[in-house]
């Protein structure tokens, strides 16, 4: 059983399509934020790989194939931005001060909880990358002397966690642009919750799309600054 | 055949992509390169929408699968982590909200503004 489950290419793409399919089918028969199809496909794959006892290694071998074709997804974003193109041109000066808003608040609220909490300065940079797409962050946790295995974890946490409660945070804080949604949700949780401004609509998913690349570039200067501070 | 050609463009641009981010000392991906280059070539007409339209929204539909693998891999790292996990944890949580609440309510105001100014 576990020869043919470390032989198997299909057995890691397999189990992730399933659970994942199972937490679309559980999110819309229960319609709770927590029921993240995201969150309990991967909690899922966890419990089987563990029951299993199957090393993390034997599922990523067939596994990476899904995270091979995360770069031409991610350059795919181009299109409904495109498509979005005339809102972008309309509302450019309002999507970039959201956007710098949004960098600035993550840079901040990040230090402030690492003088609350007494982070050192290797884990105080190590989660200042953390609302950015996966390889920037690493980039930037790495040229600042963060722990580079640690800030993937947080960055994909923080997009889990902005998946999940995207709908409660917009409400909560009466956005309800659509523009402004998507601004928000892409700033906040880069691609894992760009997953979720596209369930929202088209206008969401493209400005969402947008935010991933500019909140990222931005980090990168602001990250730099800000790292001089703790 | 439609697909194929479709399915070669977004190669392409992934590839180039990867050029610039070996030629370009910045802690940029490849995937940000090819994103701002398609986007680019898409409105100058270097190439139309429909040249590659269906596969590109396959690949963005079956997205979320391809964050599974990634954060599965939070086992592998979960000794890194356990020490601070609840501080990570409470930092991760209130930063991921006010991140989102004060982008969205900047943007929105500024759309509104702009919006009333206009009429």
């Amino acid at each position: 059983m576990k020869e043919l489950l470390s032989d198997s290419v299909f057995f890691g793409v397999l189990i992730s399509v399933v659970t994942y399919e199972m937490g679309v089918f559980i999110k819309k028969k229960w319609k709770l934020a927590i029921f993240n199809p995201l969150l309990l496909s991967v909690l899922a794959v966890m419990g089987i790989l563990i029951l299993l006892k199957v090393d993390y290694t034997v599922y990523y071998e067939g596994a990476k194939y899904l995270s091979y074709l995360l770069t031409p997804a991610t350059v795919c974003l181009a299109v409904p931005l495109y498509e979005k193109y005339e809102l972008l041109k309309q509302y450019t000066g309002a999507i970039m001060g959201g956007i710098l808003a949004g960098v600035l608040t993550s840079l901040v609220s990040i230090l402030v909880c690492a003088w609350a909490f007494g982070f050192t300065h290797e884990q105080y940079v190590t989660m200042l990358p953390k609302s950015i797409t996966t390889a920037i962050g690493m980039g930037v946790s790495e040229e600042l002397g963060g722990m580079v295995t640690i800030t993937v974890a947080v960055i994909i946490i923080t997009g889990v966690l902005g998946n999940m409660m995207a709908e409660v945070v917009l409400k909560l804080f009466h956005i309800e642009e659509a523009v402004a949604k998507g601004i928000a949700i892409g700033s906040a949780s880069h691609a894992i919750g760009t997953v979720k401004a596209m369930e929202l609509g088209e206008i969401e998913g493209a400005m969402s799309s947008l935010s991933i690349a500019v909140a990222g570039l931005l980090t990168v200067v602001g990250a730099s600054v800000f790292a001089g501070l703790l | 055949m439609k697909y194929i050609r479709q399915f070669l463009w977004i190669l392409l641009f992934s590839f180039v992509g990867e050029v610039l981010k070996y030629l370009i000392p910045l802690p940029v991906p490849a995937s940000i390169y090819g994103l701002v280059l398609l986007f680019v070539a898409l409105l100058s007409g270097v190439i139309r929408l429909e040249a590659i339209r269906e596969v590109s929204q396959f690949l963005i539909e079956i997205m979320p699968l391809m964050f599974i693998p990634a954060a599965v891999g939070l086992l592998e790292s979960w000794d890194a982590l356990s020490g601070v996990f609840w501080q990570i944890m409470v930092a991760t949580v209130v930063s991921t909200v006010l991140v989102m609440g004060v982008s969205g309510v900047i943007t929105q105001w500024l759309i509104r503004r702009k919006e009333g100014r206009k009429s």
